[in-house]
């Protein structure tokens, strides 16, 4: 016999689809099938069961080799590896709950060390566009419900956000949209034909790292002021085509993907971006939102601005939340050689920073927190593996547009794995011990 | 004046956090009292005295005290942090925050320095023999009062960002410039005598920038408006004049609307 277990978050990308099923065991050992999700998504899932899953820390050994080692040895590693830094880095925090951050922080502020999280390579420069000039959003549900011009700016949904838009942006039909796509006008930005962009009303064809002087070219367009033949290879007549487009809707949203926050120009593009979504206020609704990536990077930024004030790349080494991205953000600190130890949880640093940036942690005293094998525990020198957060634990989460959702725990973890919450918990107390702390 | 010369002795394994390194920290204290001023390595505190070599004692004032780096000190970071009077003199390359948020005095770097030079930077002076990192003169992270006085002078090259939310003062840049200049700026003059990268001026609501080399791609915010002949440091020149951001909110004196100012040389 099996149970399906239904409303299962997915803890894959910042869209958190709530409707997918899991068919699983009787003893609720076993993960059998995933219904509703997108093929990431059911991966994910589904992952969790591999037969060669990795379920006890490993430390390297000095040939290169791993030695099986106990969680307590794991623990005691840890702790002594943070108490000794002079500038260790806590890393990573997306792809885990809420709860487990909160204890990260606790760890950071005892051992005075450096927190952030993937939005350094991802959405950061959102962050600080948002400090710089503000952020008009809204939730996914009004956007199902209400927008009715749909702007995909350097994001390419129909892979990265695969539900995205039959959940809430193009095919939903919500309550003044209820002729679903045909009720939508869709305008793509990109500088590729994505499978996104093909489906659009207008695509404007982006020179690579122009968009901020397209995104200027609109604001200029909304006013009726004077405009070059040509802007970013896209032609005049073509953008303000496209601002008459937005201006004339009741409702409109812009997504925004890594296509602008890291090209060039990167956090001045969304503040342009937001520049744009307040100017379309004077004509009309409008609202704007990043598409973040990893399932949780929205909670952690969220944990990390409600426990130290800023949302990412804190730097706590003198005691008290610094923050100044280019000092305090791991590739730089990476980089320029600012750190001495590296504890990764949550992401992937060793396939998504630059090589210059991965060598440094081969070389300290580094730790990676994960139930996958990734470059990074294929560099780091104690790889813990996980429960699978989502999956085999639940715990609270953030989607893109803010919105708190609790994970669901659907099957058990192997026997006597241990939880990221689990794990920091030890670390935390073994620290408090080491550096005296009551 | 009297003079103060720190040496350095001891490199950081990490950076050095020295914020202590002004007049203003300085002022009133012996050499022996100057090498226990506190400074930091990652989360370890320590003091000047551990990596520094200090000798002279300090004036009574930061006006009355000059202080002199030699030394390799490129992984320091502030050195001449929040200074209000005096005079710094680095011998060699100094690493991020020279002179951020300085109020007075007079800064001369013989080297390179890295980014955040002169952050929110309210008077005084800071001369930079070498190139410029990032951020140069600009707004701290999400401050709308960046640069409001003061003179920067760069020799060299300087990077991204330069001015970000600039109100007032100026800089020069004798050399080339990366992206972004003035952005978000209500006041101000930068004047770039090499090669301008792209984006100047983006979101500008006043403010001067005067270009005299190349400029690789224009904002479309900005409109042709004739030109002009300008004397800029000396050199009389014409120059093709630009008004802009238009995309951008502008103000009104006395019911004229004020733009921002682009002049590239012809």
């Amino acid at each position: 016999m099996t149970k399906t277990v239904t409303d299962v978050i997915c803890p894959f990308c910042g869209t958190l689809c709530d409707d997918v099923e899991c068919v699983v065991s009787d003893d609720g050992k076993q993960l059998l099938e995933v219904y509703n999700a997108c093929v990431i998504g059911t991966e994910k899932f589904l992952h969790s069961q591999a037969k060669d899953r990795v379920t006890r820390p490993r430390l390297r050994q000095d040939d290169g080799s791993w030695k099986e080692i106990s969680y307590d040895e794991a623990v005691e590693y840890s702790a002594q590896m943070l108490a000794k830094a002079k500038k260790p880095m806590l890393f990573g925090w997306s792809s885990t709950n809420c709860e487990a951050q909160s204890v990260g922080n606790e760890i950071a502020e005892i051992s005075k060390a450096c927190c952030d999280n993937t939005a350094a390579t991802c959405h950061g420069t959102t962050l600080i566009a948002v400090q710089d000039i503000g952020l008009p959003s809204c939730t996914l549900g009004e956007v199902k419900n209400r927008a009715d011009r749909i702007i995909f700016w350097g994001c390419n949904p129909a892979h990265a956000h695969p539900r995205h838009m039959s959940r809430y942006s193009i095919f939903p039909r919500g309550f003044f949209t209820g002729k679903g796509q045909m009720s939508r006008k869709m305008i793509v930005v990109d500088p590729r034909p994505t499978d996104t962009a093909k489906m659009a009303d207008v695509h404007l064809q982006v020179e690579q790292g122009r968009d901020y002087e397209l995104l200027d070219a609109l604001r200029v367009a909304f006013k009726g002021e004077w405009l070059p033949d040509v802007v970013a290879g896209v032609p005049a007549e073509k953008i303000r085509e496209a601002a008459d487009m937005m201006k004339s809707g009741r409702f409109g949203i812009i997504f925004f993907g890594m296509g602008v926050t890291q090209s060039l120009s990167k956090n001045h593009n969304i503040d342009a971006a937001i520049a744009v979504t307040k100017d379309l206020n004077e004509y009309t609704k409008f609202s704007i939102m990043p598409m973040r990536g990893h399932y949780n990077v929205t909670g952690s930024g969220e944990v990390f601005a409600w426990q130290f004030g800023f949302p990412f790349s804190v730097d706590l080494t003198r005691g008290f939340a610094r923050y100044n991205p280019g000092d305090t953000s791991t590739i730089d600190l990476l980089i320029r050689g600012e750190l001495d130890a590296m504890f990764t949880i949550g992401s992937d640093p060793g396939a998504h920073f630059p090589i210059s940036a991965v060598k440094p942690i081969a070389n300290m005293p580094s730790v990676c927190v994960d139930p996958h094998l990734t470059p990074t525990s294929g560099v780091s020198k104690l790889h813990v593996p996980v429960a699978f957060n989502g999956v085999e634990v639940g715990g609270n989460c953030y989607r893109m547009d803010n919105v708190p959702i609790d994970c669901r725990k659907v099957v058990e973890p192997p026997e006597g794995m241990l939880t990221d919450e689990q794990f920091l918990i030890k670390v935390r107390d073994r620290l408090k011990q080491l550096k005296g702390v009551a | 004046m009297e003079t103060v010369t720190i040496t350095l002795k001891n490199a950081p394994a990490l950076y050095l956090e020295a914020d202590t390194i002004s007049p203003d920290a300085f002022a009133g204290k012996t050499a022996a009292k100057i090498a226990e001023l506190p400074v930091f390595e990652g989360n370890v505190p320590s003091t000047l005295g551990k990596y520094f070599e200090v000798s002279g004692d300090a004036g009574a004032t930061a006006a009355d005290t000059k202080i002199i780096v030699k030394g390799d000190v490129k992984k320091v970071k502030y050195i001449g942090f929040k200074m209000t009077a005096g005079e710094l003199v680095i011998e060699k390359t100094a690493d991020q925050y020279v002179g951020a948020w300085m109020k007075g005095g007079k800064i001369l770097a013989r080297g390179d320095v890295g980014a955040f030079a002169a952050t929110a930077m309210k008077g005084g002076e800071l001369v930079v023999e070498g190139n410029a990192g990032n951020y140069l003169g600009a707004a701290y992270r999400g401050d709308w009062r960046g640069m409001s006085g003061g003179k920067i002078l760069v020799k060299g090259n300087a990077g991204s960002d330069i001015g970000m939310y600039m109100l007032g003062g100026e800089i020069v840049v004798n050399g080339n410039a990366d992206v972004h200049v003035m952005t978000h700026a209500e006041g101000g003059k930068t004047i770039i005598k090499g090669n301008a990268a792209s984006k100047l001026g983006g979101q500008m609501v006043d403010g001067t920038i005067i270009i005299f080399g190349s400029i690789e791609v224009m904002m479309p915010g900005f409109k042709p408006n004739g030109e002009v002949e300008l004397e800029v440091d000396g050199t009389k020149a014409k120059f093709a004049h630009f008004i802009g951001d238009m995309g951008e909110r502008h103000k009104k004196k006395k019911g004229v609307v004020v733009y921002g100012n682009l002049y590239k040389k012809i």
